[in-house]
């Protein structure tokens, strides 16, 4: 019980943390939107050649592009989450500190990166998200059912997401610097999720792959979820599976780490 | 000023340059990286035309032609001045302030701070597509169009370079809102990778009269391509760029000066 306390206690300092850059948060909105207006045109006038692109009708491909915008900063589709600081702290030798604490390393971490994704949901995801839905047509469920499965896909692609990164920054303990990672984190991310175009237009064997990679479940998840294009359960148990391997390797990699290499710094 | 501006920025850039080789395996990894994430871009398009066999009427060559302008200028925008999205940083920390006492223009300072020639990637790949589309198109060439290609990668890379510095200017009003220039550097770049028919008439006219983005490539295009016009342009107009462009920097010049007279420091 007090474990659950501390945790939540990181997560709420990770929110607040976000919170804290207002100015940041309103030029995000802002970013967001009008990447968002971008994209919906580019797919509109693609939807407009070919209707029916992947399953999807031009409503739900509109509504994909402002989902995506709407998870851009929230799941880090691009990284700068919490694996940013991660790699710094490897990178510093601060880790000997967090090592010391009488706290779990890598639920730490997770706890804090879930706090910046509540924030980044709410203050910078949901604006874009509106604005979509208020000027473009847009394939929404009217019951309450999607809605709450797709909600749980949202957690389980935050836990997804953060796994993926918490692996790429422990990686920096024998790399010692993350900027090589942050670019492979960075194309892997946008090109996988689906941020360039929906995994399920991807042609032929390229987008049999894509569809069952880790990072199918950050985006085209909770968007097949919310607009009833796949079963929920299928895609709980999609998620949830990456979720644990991922989280599992993170801990394999982790104590990896922490028995072999020496901690940097003077 | 001008030559002072240059110098100073020519010996700021050579600093940086010199110390990302004393890592030289990780800059040419960030090299290759750099060329790889603006080459999504790319594969996206050809993503989409996996699928159709026109965007908005426009052949796939046709839109690697609006796409290799926009990104080679782009690119070279970025490569001169690309750095400067950190000056909100800078004056948060109050770093800023060691510039302005220095005896160099401050934006020959801001442009070369953190010079990067890992960006080389993205004006290769840029320049790449647009070295194919050239052959694939489907044009009668003439002196005029042949011409008209490099005078608009140069007018584009200025285009875009007055958004840079306007966007500089913006963060001294607004330091952490430093993402809204995101909107109109790598937001417009974007915008512009794909065929004027695809977006709104309302998109088309902001971003022609109002941020004349449609000069870097749009409208030079649709004269070398025998396209359309975007908004019924008088044809005059795809040779109009470097003049766009001139005005651009202008304004921008100003509107750097100005914030740069406002500038308060942080006070700590």
């Amino acid at each position: 019980m007090g474990s659950a306390r501390l945790y939540a206690a990181v997560a709420a300092g990770g929110f607040r943390r976000y919170a804290t850059y207002r100015a940041a948060t309103v030029a995000g909105v802002f970013t967001n939107t009008v990447f968002g207006v971008i994209l919906v045109f580019t797919y509109m006038a693609l939807w407009d050649q070919k209707p029916q692109l992947g399953g999807y009708d031009q409503a739900q491909a509109v509504t994909y592009v402002w989902l995506g915008q709407c998870l851009y900063a929230t799941l880090a589709i691009q990284g700068g989450g919490a694996e940013k600081d991660l790699m710094e702290r490897i990178r510093t030798g601060e880790i000997a500190v967090d090592l010391y604490r009488p706290a779990d390393l890598q639920l730490w971490w997770l706890a804090g990166d879930v706090g910046r994704a509540l924030f980044q949901m709410l203050g910078r995801g949901v604006v874009p998200f509106l604005f979509g839905a208020l000027f473009f047509p847009m394939a929404l469920p009217t019951s309450v059912t999607p809605w709450a499965a797709f909600t749980v896909t949202l957690l389980l692609a935050t836990v997804v997401s953060f796994a993926i990164r918490y692996l790429a920054a422990l990686s920096v303990f024998w790399l010692l610097d993350g900027m090589g990672v942050n670019q492979v984190l960075m194309v892997t991310g946008i090109f996988f999720s689906g941020m360039v175009l929906p995994l399920n237009a991807f042609p032929g064997v390229l987008g049999e792959v894509v569809r069952v990679l880790p990072w199918a479940a950050q985006l085209q998840m909770p968007a097949d979820v919310l607009m009833g294009e796949t079963d929920p359960l299928r895609a709980f148990a999609f998620q949830a599976g990456w979720a644990v391997a991922l989280l599992a390797a993170g801990r394999l990699l982790q104590s990896a780490a922490t028995r072999r290499v020496v901690v940097q710094g003077g | 000023m001008l030559r002072e501006g240059l110098r100073a920025y020519r010996l700021i850039a050579g600093m940086w340059v010199r110390s990302s080789m004393a890592y030289r395996t990780s800059f040419v990894v960030t090299v290759f990286g750099n060329l790889t994430v603006t080459g999504l871009d790319f594969v996206g398009i050809l993503l989409m035309f996996s699928q159709v066999d026109s965007l908005g009427g426009w052949s796939l060559p046709e839109v690697a032609f609006l796409y290799g302008l926009s990104v080679t200028s782009f690119g070279i925008a970025d490569l001169v001045l690309g750095s400067m999205d950190v000056l909100g940083a800078r004056m948060r920390d109050g770093s800023f302030d060691t510039l302005l006492v220095r005896p160099w223009p401050v934006l020959a300072q801001v442009g070369a701070d953190r010079f990067a020639l890992r960006r080389l990637g993205r004006i290769t790949q840029g320049a790449v597509v647009l070295g194919w589309a050239l052959v694939s198109v489907d044009v009668g060439w003439s002196v005029s169009k042949v011409l008209l290609v490099p005078v608009t990668v140069v007018s584009g890379a200025a285009i875009f370079s007055a958004v840079f510095v306007a966007g500089a200017a913006f963060q001294i009003y607004a330091q952490d809102a430093a993402e809204v220039q995101n909107a109109f550097t790598y937001g417009g770049t974007t915008l512009l990778q794909y065929p004027p028919t695809v977006f709104g008439k309302d998109l088309v006219r902001g971003v022609t009269f109002m941020v004349p983005l449609a000069f870097v490539n749009w409208v030079p295009a649709a004269y070398v391509l025998g396209r359309p016009y975007p908004l019924g342009l008088p044809p005059w107009t795809a040779f109009a760029s470097p003049l766009v462009a001139v005005a651009c920097c202008a304004l921008a010049g100003a509107a750097w000066r100005t914030g740069l007279r406002s500038y308060r420091s942080t006070g700590s």
